[in-house]
């Protein structure tokens, strides 16, 4: 097994400048991410918003009309489409974002998307000094890892944008766990750019770990969205029950409790295969690193666990009785056991998984 | 929250009806509890039974197991780290045995841990079994009529045209099948269905856990996992006598083990010579000379993460040290022993711990008069005045030896297993030398020097410095099994989560008016927009054979459709814009 050349010491200094500018650019991003939602409180939000953002009905192909939870009219492009939603349905329509009906709100979040974008540009640069300056995955302790997760999180959701999903409402959110990601990360977690000890030496550390922070990234934006769930449903029931507070105004703007229901189902669905695979492949690498594909070392206990939970969460959802809250509690909990792993077991709790580089 | 999945409306349910095998929840209206009482042995089994196959305990039983397997990441496993249980042991003598009875320190082969699984599982059989005879059935027939009402369908579309209502149905057919859809025959109705690779994939996935239970189970049973120090020059042959531990499962047959060996020529280790992480690891490699059922020898070298597959086993690099290469005269001047005494490491510097057990010593008076030397080992010597003599750095740059001796009865005939690794100094007969103030000597030794012993005892020599490497040999049956098990999981996960089981229905009729009453309904069981979507792919293919009636009256929207509303998950508009 060769040595990679050592380290560039000069990369990885580059590589620290470029973490610490994103982080200074993120705070930009999330201040006027928060300008925004000032703005968009004193607009008297979405009843204005509503009818302003409403399309010029006019179809002369036939209409498919998709019955839509709360009756709304879902538009495709020509034939229309109506859409009648299975789901718990309470009439709830979507919320018009955080800058409610605010012109100037609505400029605040454009700029927070492009400080994100700028953000994210030079995180990208960060993570590719530090891979140029140790010549291997830019994943090999915890520092890397948080890095590398915060960037890969705000890259998921600048896809969506630049796909044209409506996710702008967790913006803020988001860049503030990216921001204290980091901020753990160059105080606590901090390791100098250095090469591996021989066990992580292998192809694996690429397949494995880079899926490990791919479904980090999007499962914690799945568990953001069933926050934000749980929050837009008690106000939903509240504004059922005609006993809204003041800060209501912020769930307002949300999208509707259901569409966020929905939206972190599909997200933590679509990585459940992924998850499995990092299992999988860590597996394999622990087989022809330690001779056994399965030990219970704790980080593997663990991951066991997060798979199991989110299994649980699935189930959940396909038996009645058990979709809204209780999944979405489900689906919490089983964050928690992912950023249990991460941060308890690699820190407090020796297994064979030497990573924490603390 | 008692809403079914698809309960939209009476026509919905039927039309949804075997659009999945997923068993229908009827947990929160079990009726005819008051006569529970009345239902027998038999009656109370199938009650049991029920309830476990139900989705709601897999659920529960799902949640438990994850539950359980937190305390052994929590709590010393015997499996994973006998020392540290002995430890926790000795350090807390009341939670100690409370923990061993309940089991903490074998958490996944605990009797309650083994009670969650296996239910599980039970249930999963008693779950998967029926949902596979459905799935065969629901293969084998055809999509369900349309049902009376298509408006009352999650997706509908409708409009009036001039063709012919065969002429509109044909072109419906044909594009369903185009788009891989089948296509029940009927006459003034389509019936189509598409998407039972999901159910196909679901089934594949649960099947597949069963696989991975059975390749679990065997390898556990039927493994062996053993370690052997291995010192340059010298071998290994796959017996078990030739174990230093040998761990193994129930099943495991010390006559059937492989036959194999193999030869350890030379190791070689690198170490991070600057920075903060100086002296880390960086690259171990074993050169060995193997045979495995062939009997022929082969050149290997064995890296850490690549071990050597010989016969079925797999032979893994787990750990390396040095070993010391002594001559000891005895006091008659004979040799009494020559070869390498390996030295444990005890740091990541490797400062080692090793003893020297001379045996076959004879005094310089003829007498039997053992010899032993207690020795710290160390690759790159200092000395300060807090550690003592240690080591700095794991390579050979500055070795030394130091060694206190000592002779009389090394106590190794009294029947008991020894320690290789350790003198046992509170034996009353084994005396260390001492000087003439009676302070015990010491001696400070690199290689190539020789300490001659007081009083003519006799002469230990440091010829050289060898290395040893620990290596972990193991057999696991069922490996492959549970690749292939977890391959299939993958896939039915993918094909269960991705793909779309959907229906979609399409009645064109003749009204009063000479006109063609066209109206499609699109129906999925889970939560996902591509059923309007395809449904309006199919409504513009249709729509172009069969366009709009010129003199058509604006379609009065059904249902209390409010227009001014635009659902934030329909961007179609904007995407396409
Ligand atoms: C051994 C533990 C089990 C695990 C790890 C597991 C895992 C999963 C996962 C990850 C899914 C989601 C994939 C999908 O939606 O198709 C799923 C779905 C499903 N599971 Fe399980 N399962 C287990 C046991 C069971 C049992 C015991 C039952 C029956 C009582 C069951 C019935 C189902 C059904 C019906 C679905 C499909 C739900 C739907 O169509 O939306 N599973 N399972």
């Amino acid at each position: 097994m060769n040595i990679a050349a050592g380290v560039n010491e000069h990369m990885a200094q580059i590589s620290n400048y470029l973490v610490y500018s994103a982080m200074a650019v993120y705070t930009l991003a999330f201040l006027a991410h928060i300008t925004e939602w000032i703005f968009g409180s004193r607009s008297r939000v979405g009843r204005t918003a509503r009818a302003v953002a409403a399309p010029a009905a006019t179809a002369s192909a036939p209409a498919v009309r998709v019955k839509q939870r709360g009756g709304g009219t879902a538009v495709l492009d020509r034939p229309k489409v109506v859409t009648r939603d299975a789901s718990e349905d309470r009439g709830a329509t979507d919320g018009p974002g955080a800058a409610g009906g605010s012109e100037k709100g609505d400029l605040y979040g454009r700029i927070a998307i492009s400080l994100t974008t700028l953000a994210f540009l030079l995180h990208v640069g960060g993570v590719l000094a530090r891979a140029l300056s140790v010549g291997r995955a830019p994943w090999g302790n915890m520092y890397e890892f948080s890095v590398a997760l915060g960037m890969v999180a705000v890259g998921v959701y600048l896809a969506l944008l630049a796909l044209g999903k409506n996710v702008r409402w967790v913006g803020l959110f988001l860049i503030t766990s990216v921001l204290l990601d980091l901020g753990l990360a160059v105080t606590v977690l901090y390791a100098d750019s250095d090469q591996l000890v021989p066990a992580l030496h292998s192809y694996w550390l690429w397949i494995h770990v880079s899926c490990a922070i791919i479904c980090g990234a999007v499962l914690h934006l799945g568990a953001l969205a069933t926050l934000l769930y749980l929050f837009r449903d008690g106000y939903e029931v509240r504004q059922a029950q005609g006993r809204l507070g003041k800060l209501d105004s912020m769930m307002e703007r949300l999208p509707a409790a259901a569409s966020l229901d929905k939206f972190a189902y599909r997200i933590n669905a679509a990585i459940f295969p992924l998850w499995t695979f990092t299992i999988i492949a860590g597996s394999i690498w622990a087989e022809s690193a330690w001779g056994r594909y399965w030990g219970w070392d704790p980080t593997e206990t663990w991951s066991f666990i997060t798979w199991v939970a989110y299994a649980c969460y699935l189930h959940a959802r396909a038996t009645a009785g058990w979709k809204g809250r209780k999944a979405a509690y489900l689906c919490l909990i089983a964050f928690g056991c992912y950023l249990f792993n991460f941060y308890c077991v690699n820190i407090f709790i020796v297994g064979k998984h030497s990573y924490a580089g603390l | 929250m008692s809403t079914t999945d698809t309960g939209t409306g009476t026509g919905v349910d039927d039309a949804a009806e075997a659009l999945s095998t997923a068993p229908r929840e009827d947990g929160d209206t079990a009726g005819g509890s008051p006569n529970l009482p009345r239902l027998g042995v038999l009656g109370w089994l199938r009650w049991f039974w029920r309830q476990l196959t139900s989705m709601r305990v897999a659920l529960i039983l799902l949640f438990l197991l994850s539950l359980a397997a937190i305390p052994g990441s929590l709590v010393p496993q015997e499996g994973v780290d006998p020392v540290k249980v002995a430890d926790f042991l000795k350090a807390h003598t009341t939670l100690g045995p409370i923990y061993t009875k309940l089991g903490l320190f074998h958490v996944y082969s605990s009797v309650w841990f083994s009670a969650i699984y296996i239910l599980l599982f039970v249930s999963l059989a008693g779950c998967i079994i029926p949902r596979s005879w459905q799935f065969v059935g629901q293969l084998r027939s055809q999509p369900p009529r349309a049902p009376r009402k298509l408006d009352r369908m999650p997706a509908y579309s409708t409009w009036r045209t001039q063709a012919e209502p065969e002429a509109v149905l044909a072109s419906a057919r044909d594009t369903l099948r185009a788009r891989r859809y089948r296509v029940a025959p009927g006459e003034e109705s389509v019936a189509a269905e598409k998407g039972y690779l999901r159910e196909a994939g679901n089934l594949l996935f649960h099947i597949a856990l069963f696989g991975m239970l059975i390749a679990f189970a065997v390898g556990t049973l039927y493994k062996s996992d053993g370690n052997k120090l291995v010192v340059t020059g010298g071998g290994f042959t796959n017996n078990q006598t030739q174990y230093d531990d040998l761990k193994h499962g129930a099943f495991f047959e010390p006559d059937n083990m492989a036959p194999f060996g193999f030869t350890l020529n030379a190791f070689h280790a690198t170490y991070e010579r600057s920075g903060p992480q100086k002296g880390t690891p960086r690259s171990y490699a074993a050169d060995v000379t193997y045979f495995g059922a062939d009997g022929k020898d082969h050149q290997r070298t064995i890296h850490v993460n690549e071990p050597l597959e010989v016969a079925g086993n797999k032979v893994y690099l787990t750990s390396h040290g040095y070993s010391t290469v002594v001559t000891v005269k005895d006091g008659q001047g004979n040799v009494a022993y020559h070869g390498p005494v390996p030295f444990l490491p005890l740091d990541g510097n490797v400062t080692s711990q090793g003893v020297i057990k001379v045996p076959d010593a004879v005094g310089k008076d003829g007498k039997r008069d053992q010899l032993g030397f207690a020795g710290l080992f160390t690759p790159t010597m200092a000395i300060d005045p807090v550690n003592g003599p240690h080591s700095t750095f794991p390579a050979l740059d500055r070795p030394a030896l130091f060694l206190s001796a000592y002779h009389g009865d090394l106590g190794m005939d009294s029947g008991l297993a020894q320690n290789v690794y350790q003198l046992d100094t509170s034996n009353k007969n084994l005396q260390q030398f001492k000087d003439a103030k009676g302070t015990p000597i010491k001696a400070l030794m690199v290689p190539g020097d020789t300490w001659t012993l007081p009083n003519g005892a006799g002469s230990i020599t440091l010829n050289r410095i060898d290395q040893w490497a620990n290596f972990e040999i193991v057999y696991q049956p069922g490996n492959s099994l549970a690749l292939t098990s977890a391959v299939c999981m993958l896939i039915g996960l993918a094909g269960s989560l991705f793909i779309q089981r959907r229906r979609v229905w399409v009645r064109a009729r003749r009204t009063e008016d000479g006109h063609t009453l066209v109206e499609l309904a699109g129906l999925g069981r889970s939560e996902s927009r591509k059923v309007a979507e395809e449904l309006a792919v199919l409504v513009t293919a249709v729509h172009a054979e069969a366009p709009t009636a010129a003199e058509e009256p604006q379609e009065a929207q059904p249902d209390s459709v409010p227009s001014d509303s635009l659902p934030h998950e329909d961007h179609s508009d904007k995407e396409q814009a």
